[in-house]
């Protein structure tokens, strides 16, 4: 059996690659990728745990998990296209309108 | 007896004329204003013969309603004190009161504001009836403060004159550098007796020795009341307030000034009787001061042309007379002549009004003269007046006045009785000099005159040749000049063959708690052990006083009438000082109001309030500006930063719960 270290490992990979990503790229959908990214290295260490612990709770939480995104991905898309029909642009750095 | 149905009811009309009396026809006005005040009146006069039914020792007739406030072993009730002291004070107040308030029915009947004065002078009723009834010192500082107030009220009336409404301050904050004596006056009552109750402090204090040589805390207290005397009473050194009153409507000059409110020192220093009896000094200092403002008012109003300030220093003066009084330990004698006092000063002062009515605002005396011919009815209130506060017998003020300078005479005090002597010659001489300048000679006054004269902003454009008051205005002041001609006749001394009612109706208030002092006794036992024809001589004195004045005033204004402007050329500086009233106005201008603006301007305005306080709260404002200045530049706009940022602080937490060790 694989020790659970191994996957924490991973998750914890997994995760740091999604912030990385997060703060570097300046395209939107990359980040929004980098977004799930992170989600899944969250995913993969509640499924990690769930499983030593022989408990339910984690996959729970991993569906949960699952629907969110899923509506998430459903509105960031959304406002993705919306941003890019108004702005033309899909760079974070031209997006500050916001800015005081 | 339910007296408190007496305060309550001036209380009840000023309340309904003053929040709804705008919308109400004038008659209606009338009719709570004088419906109130009358039927006060009324009840007085049916309490009066109910308590000459009362056995002596049911007086004083005590009446308690309730708690006013309790706190550990002190405590002060509402209630009220009624005995002969009180009594006289009450039916003087509503009777005099309720005259007034039928004159000022013509005197304002021009007037804006007209619900509003009658509100006054009802809120001033209540006031002074609950001073005058309080059975306890608390409850009459009450109405001690309320008067100042309605005084203030009714001294701005014409608020939209600056000069009426800084008179109107000047009295109020003169009164309050009184009222804070009387105040720590109270304290030391509290203090020393623990109680504020006139029963229970009268028993405590008459226990207390007479403070002969050391000046103790009885002399202290009734030094400070002596202070909170003065400004009420206007005796020196705070008597500057009430010449300025009389920007207010002259009904008010009548009823504030001359008859009622300002008695109220006299009448506070009497109820403190066995405080002063304790404490000769602080008597002695009551004499003292009476007296000297008897002589000075008086020289100031030898002077004045106008008529009202003539009669605003007459009344400072008379007021003298009554702290002479009450100062030689002749309370009832005080207490006499305040209540002639309140007839024909009321008298005077509404005859005055007629006269200014009469001219349509004028109040110079320079530009009066020959009015007999137009004014008949006033003249002849007027002359009873004047004779009345000259001293000439047989008028009420003969026997009052005579009676105080015959006490202090009787009681040692040679030199007081000679100034008093002297200031009364002065009010002849003055009351004579408005009467000749005023009714006798040729009219000076413009014709006709369109012109808006200053004072009283009373009449219209135009305004006629001088003519008679309304019958409204006129009644009141004949039955005033029957008062002030019959009102002496219960105060005629033994020696001329009278009984001197009042002396022995007031006496019970005096002398039972009198018992243990010597100097108030021997006041009294002196005056009734010198031979009566001694006291006749004096009174022979006083006459000759008052003759004197007379024929002085009869001479200068009368018979030589270009006399008085080559004298007043002649005495040059002496002259223009006491026209200009000593200058006190001015001296207390330098001495202590000019330093307290300035004070006031640097160090507490520009110092504490605009460095100080306003320094901190400007300071927080900016500070926080700062801060948020600095902050701002986090909101970036840039979403990566605010990521970076959200990162940032995650990976703190991270680090903060791994050094903790949290499990």
């Amino acid at each position: 059996m694989v020790p659970l270290s191994y996957y924490l490992i991973l998750s914890g990979l997994l995760f740091a690659c999604g912030v990385a990503g997060f703060l570097i790229k300046r395209n939107i959908i990359t980040i929004f990728l980098s977004i799930e990214l992170m989600l899944n290295g969250v995913n993969l260490t509640f499924v990690a745990f769930a499983a030593q612990l022989k408990s339910l709770d984690g996959h729970i939480f991993v569906f949960f998990v699952m629907v969110v995104a899923a509506a998430e991905a459903a509105v960031g898309l959304a406002i993705i296209i919306a941003v890019f029909r108004t702005r033309e642009t899909l760079n974070v750095d031209r997006v500050n309108l916001l800015k005081l | 007896m339910h007296l408190w149905i007496i305060p309550l009811l001036p209380l009840a009309g000023a309340a309904i004329n003053g929040l709804m009396g705008k919308h109400f026809p004038k008659a209606l006005v009338n009719t709570i204003a004088l419906g109130s005040t009358g039927a006060a009146f009324a009840y007085a006069l049916w309490v009066a013969a109910q308590f000459s039914g009362l056995p002596p020792d049911q007086i004083p007739h005590i009446e308690r309603y309730a708690t006013w406030l309790s706190a550990g072993p002190f405590s002060v009730e509402f209630g009220i004190y009624l005995d002969q002291l009180s009594l006289v004070m009450l039916l003087v107040v509503t009777g005099v009161g309720f005259l007034i308030h039928v004159y000022s029915l013509g005197y304002m009947a021009h007037e804006g504001g007209y619900y509003r004065y009658f509100a006054y002078l009802n809120i001033f009723m209540f006031f002074m009836l609950t001073l005058v009834l309080a059975n306890n010192y608390l409850l009459m500082f009450v109405g001690w403060e309320g008067v100042g107030l309605a005084s203030y009220l009714l001294i701005g009336f014409w608020f939209l004159k600056k000069s009426a409404a800084d008179a109107g301050k000047k009295a109020f904050i003169t009164n309050r550098v009184g009222d804070f004596g009387f105040l720590i006056a109270l304290f030391l009552l509290i203090k020393h007796f623990g109680t504020l109750q006139y029963d229970s402090l009268w028993k405590l204090v008459t226990r207390y020795p007479v403070e002969t040589g050391a000046a103790g805390v009885l002399t202290a207290i009734g030094l400070l009341m002596l202070m909170g005397a003065t400004g009420k009473s206007a005796q020196i050194p705070l008597y500057v307030w009430l010449p300025d009153a009389m920007e207010g409507p002259t009904p008010v000059s009548a009823l504030i000034h001359a008859a009622t409110m300002v008695t109220a020192g006299v009448y506070m220093v009497a109820r403190s009787n066995p405080i002063f009896n304790r404490a000769p000094e602080a008597l002695m200092a009551v004499a003292v001061i009476g007296t000297l403002t008897a002589i000075f008012a008086a020289s100031i109003g030898m002077v004045q042309t106008d008529i009202k300030k003539v009669l605003a220093y007459s009344t400072i003066s008379q007021l003298g007379y009554m702290f002479m009084g009450c100062g030689v330990a002749a309370y009832s004698a005080g207490i006499f002549h305040l209540m002639t006092h309140a007839f024909f000063k009321a008298l005077l002062f509404l005859s005055a009004g007629s006269i200014i009515h009469g001219l349509g605002g004028e109040q110079d005396m320079r530009h009066m003269g020959g009015l007999r011919k137009y004014l008949p009815w006033t003249f002849w209130c007027m002359t009873v007046a004047t004779f009345t506060i000259s001293g000439f017998p047989p008028l009420a003020a003969f026997f009052s006045k005579d009676e105080i300078l015959w006490q202090t005479w009787a009681s040692g005090n040679r030199v007081l009785w000679l100034v008093g002597v002297v200031a009364a010659a002065m009010t002849s001489f003055y009351m004579f000099r408005l009467w000749f300048l005023t009714f006798f000679g040729e009219y000076r006054g413009a014709p006709a005159s369109a012109e808006p004269h200053g004072h009283d902003s009373h009449g219209g454009a135009a305004h006629g040749s001088p003519h008679e008051s309304p019958m409204v205005m006129v009644i009141p002041l004949v039955l005033l000049a029957i008062f002030s001609f019959i009102g002496g006749w219960v105060g005629v001394p033994e020696a001329m063959g009278g009984h001197a009612e009042i002396e022995h109706f007031l006496a019970p208030v005096f002398q039972s708690t009198a018992e243990a002092t010597p100097s108030a006794t021997s006041a009294e036992g002196a005056a009734e052990h010198e031979s009566s024809s001694t006291e006749l001589m004096f009174s022979a004195i006083s006459v000759g006083a008052a003759a004197v004045g007379f024929l002085g005033a009869w001479f200068l204004y009368y018979k030589r009438t270009d006399l008085p402007g080559k004298l007043a050329a002649g005495a040059g500086g002496l002259y223009r000082l006491v026209l200009d009233k000593y200058r006190i106005d001015e001296l207390y201008g330098a001495v202590f109001i000019q330093p307290l603006i300035a004070l006031s301007t640097t160090v507490f305005w520009k110092g504490v309030d605009r460095g100080l306080i306003d320094g901190a709260v400007d300071g927080a404002a900016a500070g926080a500006n700062e801060t948020s200045n600095a902050m701002r530049q986090m909101q970036s706009g840039n979403i990566r930063s605010y990521a970076g940022w959200v990162a940032v602080g995650a990976a703190a937490v991270i680090a903060f719960m791994v050094w903790r060790g949290v499990r």
